[in-house]
């Protein structure tokens, strides 16, 4: 089989193009994408660490599950923000949302 | 270090399926095709389950990430559609997030993955064992009182608190 | 404990659960009021309610309503079914009941080295008491729903009772005496908050308080013998000290605290102290003076004080701990304990004192107040002469056909205001007036809602006996009344039934096989020459005389003749569900009223006994062996029977002469008035009791408080001490402030200036945008994860 790294490795660079898309992007859709890919990363760590660790368990599987239920429970939330956002402002980037400003 | 078999050339067209996919999503100015590139990329994840002998996982994945969560971020560009081709991709601190991005991946890499798991790692990179769980079990666990039913229930109760919050939050007010 | 519903000895601890559970759903859940303005329709009969006119009040919703009248109905229904599935497995052939006890205990409270069990019981007593209390709680939980079918508060109304019955069944089926008095409490709770259920009326309220402050000083006797009885033996529980020789035996021979040398033994104090929480409860001389006051709550409270619960509660109790009372002597041989005594002369005294004050009383519902007060003296007075199952009997059978005279005259007051508004044209007035109200307001939801109630108003008749002090006309007052059993056959009849069950129309009705028998007891005593039983039975034959002769009064004066007033002749229950449900419990209940007699009749009465009794007494033969000591069955004796006969049927003619034969008109005066003379004003004025305490207790209590208290040591003492400090405390607050405004001032807006400048300076760093916020983060753990790895490979190195 495919080591281990190998996977992790995959798995670090999705992370990253996550984080990129998250940090950089100015649309707050396609920050909300970023998040996605991260929690995939997430999820591939989770799935082969137990793969590689203890697959006699459920611990993994289960995990990768719960994770899934809550990345689409945060992907309705994110993403009705983001439309009564759009809908108020006219307008999803991110930069221009800024009532928290001192 | 690695041989070249089958199962290899599988976990690398994913691979590149996922990181191709991740950086269509990344560097396209159009929201829309943005989208299509991350179900794209979803679809490389359920891939790497499959490799992973979570063939259950696989399939959630295609179903929610790529049947709910595309759509639903299909739709949502859709909803903003003044927004698809704003000129300005990125931001002011695209540069240094690129920076910080490549920076946290050389230190994932250097600092953890290969000193751990590495070739010449301190833990074996190979698998523990070859007996899998299989799904039947994994649909025991969930339900089982010793096991994850309390979390199970527990994620149910967030997601529709999570389902019920956002039509409240997108409802239009005005009417 | 096996939690097992099939498992007899389980049960009895759902039975009170479920009217528990009944209130705690009404009140947390379906009693939703919505905040209307007060009108005509919430607070009176005419006009708007002089406190709330204009302000909003709470008006529970129709659906609140209706909701909390099924959660009710079905708390007090699975009481009863529950009780049902007890009883008949109790009664089951295999059971000797009076030996093994269904009976489950749970630790509840840990005291030093013993821990405290709560442990219910069912024994025969418990059994007879599960055949009734529910029945009737049920009966008066159906009544209730008609009776108060227009009161705004009806929705609390069935909490209160739900609690109030679930008190009762605590109390039945508690096997100590402190769960026993916690049902015991939590009653006189109840009764306080539904005896002043309408406290708008400040006679209700009055009555509250006295009911509750007089039923007080009784229950703080009883703690003081139950804490005795507790130091004495260590346990509370009735198997443990009354099927106990040897306890019984100990406490007995054991002499009291203080005044063990007047040959009091501890089981004759501790009996004292008991006797007085019931002379408290069960209204006896001479705390009695509250319950006649009770009649100011609704009629279904009455009957469930003076029937189901309550006073019930207080016979129970002592019927409960006979043992106890009689632990060293023995009443079938004349030898009275202290404690037996006390209760035979109590109640021998109160059964006729209250029947004499009965004759005189002219309101329908104190009438049958003081005729509870004398029929619970027989039992008080039935017990202290060692007539242990008579009491009993004569308690199931009076429960039954005081419930059914209480809810007859209830539904006699309710046909007496709906015949008066009728007369007067008010409920048509009303009506109109609403119903344009409802018009003008169709739109607004709130008001429409409450057209929609003030409509119901109109048809339904008045909120009874609600009425303001200015409403001049008495509904409850028997001169007003006056051949009604025209207009309301239904409740003459059952009246009837009742009313002659509690004048013991020899053979045919329960209250004279059960009274016969507590004469019986009395005459066995009377024959051997024992005083006590002689009194006993001298009081008893005579207020049974007067029981007869105030019925019938009563019946003559409320049913016979012509109508007396306008009213009368219009009474009548309105047509419907509320006439439905208020007459349907009178026809049970007067079945009972007629049947419950037969279960209990001596074996060798000429032609029912054999009928009845062919095995043996049954009632008797089931009751008796609670006791330890199985009760002497006594031979049959006519004499007795005679008088039994002889104080009906005289009674009854007597009454029959005077208020049957001639009924009286409008207008005239009571013949008893003449009859008596001067001793009609006493009787009437209940032997001046409210005023001798108003003197002796209530006015020398209020000048110590106000001369002593409130004067010399509130204004003087306590106010000077407390004027003192002040002007220290003024001293003292001089300086600091001359302090605070140098020193602390300085100090103090320095302070927050220098913040506020750093704060305005340091806001900056505050962009509002997340992305900027995420990057600082992601590069801040960065750095710590590189000094993390460095440090690492710092002490790999090194080490």
């Amino acid at each position: 089989m495919v080591p281990l790294w190998m996977f992790l490795l995959v798995a670090a660079a999705l992370f990253c193009i996550g984080t990129f898309a998250v940090l950089s992007r100015r649309n707050a859709i396609a920050i909300l994408m970023g998040v996605e890919l991260m929690l995939n990363a997430v999820n591939i760590n989770l799935v082969a660490f137990w793969r590689y660790g203890t697959p006699e368990t459920m611990m993994g599987q289960a995990f990768t599950a719960f994770v899934m239920v809550v990345a689409a429970a945060e992907a309705a939330v994110g993403l009705a923000i983001i439309i009564a956002v759009y809908r108020s402002r006219k307008s999803v980037v991110v930069e221009e949302v800024d009532l928290m400003r001192g | 270090m690695v041989e070249l078999n089958a199962h290899t050339v599988v976990f690398a067209i994913f691979s590149i399926i996922t990181l191709g996919g991740a950086v269509g999503v990344v560097w396209n100015r159009n929201l829309v095709s943005s989208s299509y590139w991350l179900i794209f990329s979803l679809f490389g994840v359920a891939g790497l389950f499959v490799l992973l002998s979570a063939p259950f996982l696989a399939a959630v994945q295609v179903l929610v990430y790529i049947g709910a969560v595309g759509i639903l971020i299909t739709f949502s560009v859709m909803l903003t559609r003044g927004m698809t081709q704003i000129k300005d991709v990125f931001n002011r601190q695209s540069a240094a997030s690129g920076v910080v991005a490549v920076l946290l991946f050389v230190v994932l890499l250097v600092g953890v993955v290969l000193p751990v798991w590495g070739p010449s790692g301190a833990l074996s990179s190979a698998p523990a064992s070859d007996v899998v769980a299989t799904t039947a079990e994994l649909g025991v666990a969930l339900v089982d009182g010793s096991q994850y039913v309390l979390p199970f229930e527990l994620v149910s109760l967030l997601l529709t608190a999570a389902l019920l919050g956002a039509i409240v939050i997108a409802r239009d007010q005005d009417k | 404990m096996n939690f097992d519903a099939n498992d007899m000895n389980f049960l009895p601890w759902l039975i009170p659960a479920a009217p528990l559970l009944a209130f705690f759903v009404i009140v947390l859940i379906t009693n939703r009021a919505r905040w209307l303005p007060g009108t005509a329709h919430e607070y009176s009969g005419d006009g708007q309610h002089p406190h709330y006119h204009g302000l909003l009040v709470p008006v529970v919703t129709d659906w609140g309503r209706v909701a909390s009248i099924v959660v009710g109905m079905s708390g007090v229904v699975a009481a009863w079914l529950m009780s049902l599935v007890v009883v008949s497995n109790a009664l089951g052939p295999n059971i000797e009941l009076g030996k093994d006890v269904f009976a489950s205990s749970i630790a509840w409270l840990a005291t030093g080295q013993t821990t405290f069990s709560m442990r219910v019981m069912i024994d025969p007593l418990t059994t007879v008491m599960l055949v009734m209390v529910p029945l009737a709680c049920t009966m008066i939980f159906i009544y209730s729903i008609g009776y108060m079918a227009h009161d705004p508060r009806q929705a609390r109304f069935f909490a209160l009772i739900s609690l109030f019955a679930a008190a009762m069944l605590t109390l039945v089926v508690a096997d100590n005496l402190l769960l026993l008095f916690v049902g015991w409490e939590v009653m006189g709770l109840c009764s306080y908050l539904l005896i002043g259920f309408w406290y708008e009326k400040d006679s209700a309220y009055q009555a509250a308080i006295k009911a509750f402050t007089t039923t007080r000083v009784a229950d703080v006797v009883m703690l003081l013998g139950i804490a005795y009885l507790y130091t004495q033996t260590g346990t509370l529980s009735f198997r443990e000290i009354l099927y106990n020789e040897e306890v019984l035996h100990q406490l007995a021979s054991t002499p009291a605290l203080l005044i063990g040398s007047w040959g009091v033994s501890a089981a004759g104090l501790i009996g004292v102290f008991l006797i007085i929480g019931t002379v408290g409860k069960s209204a006896q001389f001479p705390l009695h003076v509250w319950l006649p006051d009770a009649m100011e709550g609704p009629t279904p409270v009455s009957a469930m004080i003076h029937a189901a619960a309550m006073v019930s509660a207080g016979i129970y109790a002592v019927i409960r701990m006979y043992p106890l009372f009689a632990a060293g002597g023995h009443p079938h041989q004349g030898d009275l304990t202290l404690p037996l005594m006390f209760m035979a002369v109590v109640g021998a005294v109160t059964a006729l004192f209250a029947a004499t004050i009965a004759v005189a009383q002219n309101d329908v519902k104190r009438v049958l107040a003081y005729s509870t007060i004398s029929q619970l003296g027989f039992m008080m007075a039935a017990l202290g002469i060692g007539g242990y199952v008579a009491a009993t009997f004569h308690l199931i059978t009076h429960a039954f056909f005081k419930a059914l005279l209480f809810m007859a005259s209830g539904a006699v007051i309710h046909g007496v205001e709906h015949g008066h508004q009728h007369g007067q044209g008010h409920g048509h007035n009303g009506h109109g007036h609403d119903d344009q109200g409802h018009e003008a307001h169709d739109s607004h939801d709130v008001q429409a809602e409450h057209g929609h109630e003030a409509h119901g108003h109109g048809h339904g008749g008045e909120r009874p006996d609600a009425g303001l002090p200015d409403h001049s006309f008495d509904p409850q007052d028997m001169l007003n009344m006056g051949g009604m059993r025209k207009t309301m056959p239904v409740t003459f009849w059952t009246f009837l039934i009742g009313g002659l069950s509690l004048a013991g129309l020899p053979l045919v009705t329960a209250g004279f096989w059960s009274k016969d028998e507590i004469l019986a007891d009395a005459w066995y005593g009377l024959s051997h020459g024992y005083g006590a039983h002689t009194l006993v039975f001298v009081c008893l034959v005579l207020a049974a005389t007067m029981t007869a002769f105030y019925t019938m009064r009563q019946l003559g004066l409320t049913f016979w003749g012509e109508p007396r007033t306008a009213a009368a002749k219009h009474a009548g229950l309105p047509v419907g569900p509320v006439s439905v449900s208020m007459t349907l419990p009178l026809i049970i209940l007067a079945v009972l009223a007629v049947i419950a007699g037969y279960v209990g009749v001596h074996p060798d009465f000429p032609l029912f006994g054999a009928l009845f009794s062919s095995n043996g007494n049954p009632f008797f033969n089931f009751v008796g062996p609670t006791l330890l000591e199985k009760p002497e069955k006594l031979a049959f004796d006519w004499v007795p029977v005679f008088f039994s006969f002889a104080a009906a049927l005289g009674g009854i003619a007597v009454g029959y002469w005077v208020y049957w034969r001639k009924p009286l008109e409008a207008g005239q005066e009571d013949p008893a008035i003449k009859a008596l003379g001067p001793v009609y004003d006493l009787l009437k004025n209940k032997y001046y009791f409210d005023e001798l305490y108003e003197r002796v207790f209530i006015r020398p209590s209020q000048w110590f408080a106000t001369a002593v208290v409130s004067e010399f040591v509130d204004h003087g003492i306590i106010d000077g001490f407390l004027h003192l400090l002040a002007r220290l405390a003024n001293w003292i607050g001089e300086f600091f402030k001359a302090l605070n405004l140098w020193l602390i001032d300085g100090v103090g807006d320095g302070i927050p200036k220098l913040i506020g400048d750093f704060g305005f300076w340091f806001r900056r760093i505050q962009t509002g945008r997340v992305q900027q916020y995420l990057l600082l983060v992601l590069i801040a753990a960065l750095l710590i994860g590189v000094i993390f790895a460095i440090s690492a490979g710092l002490l790999q190195a090194a080490g």
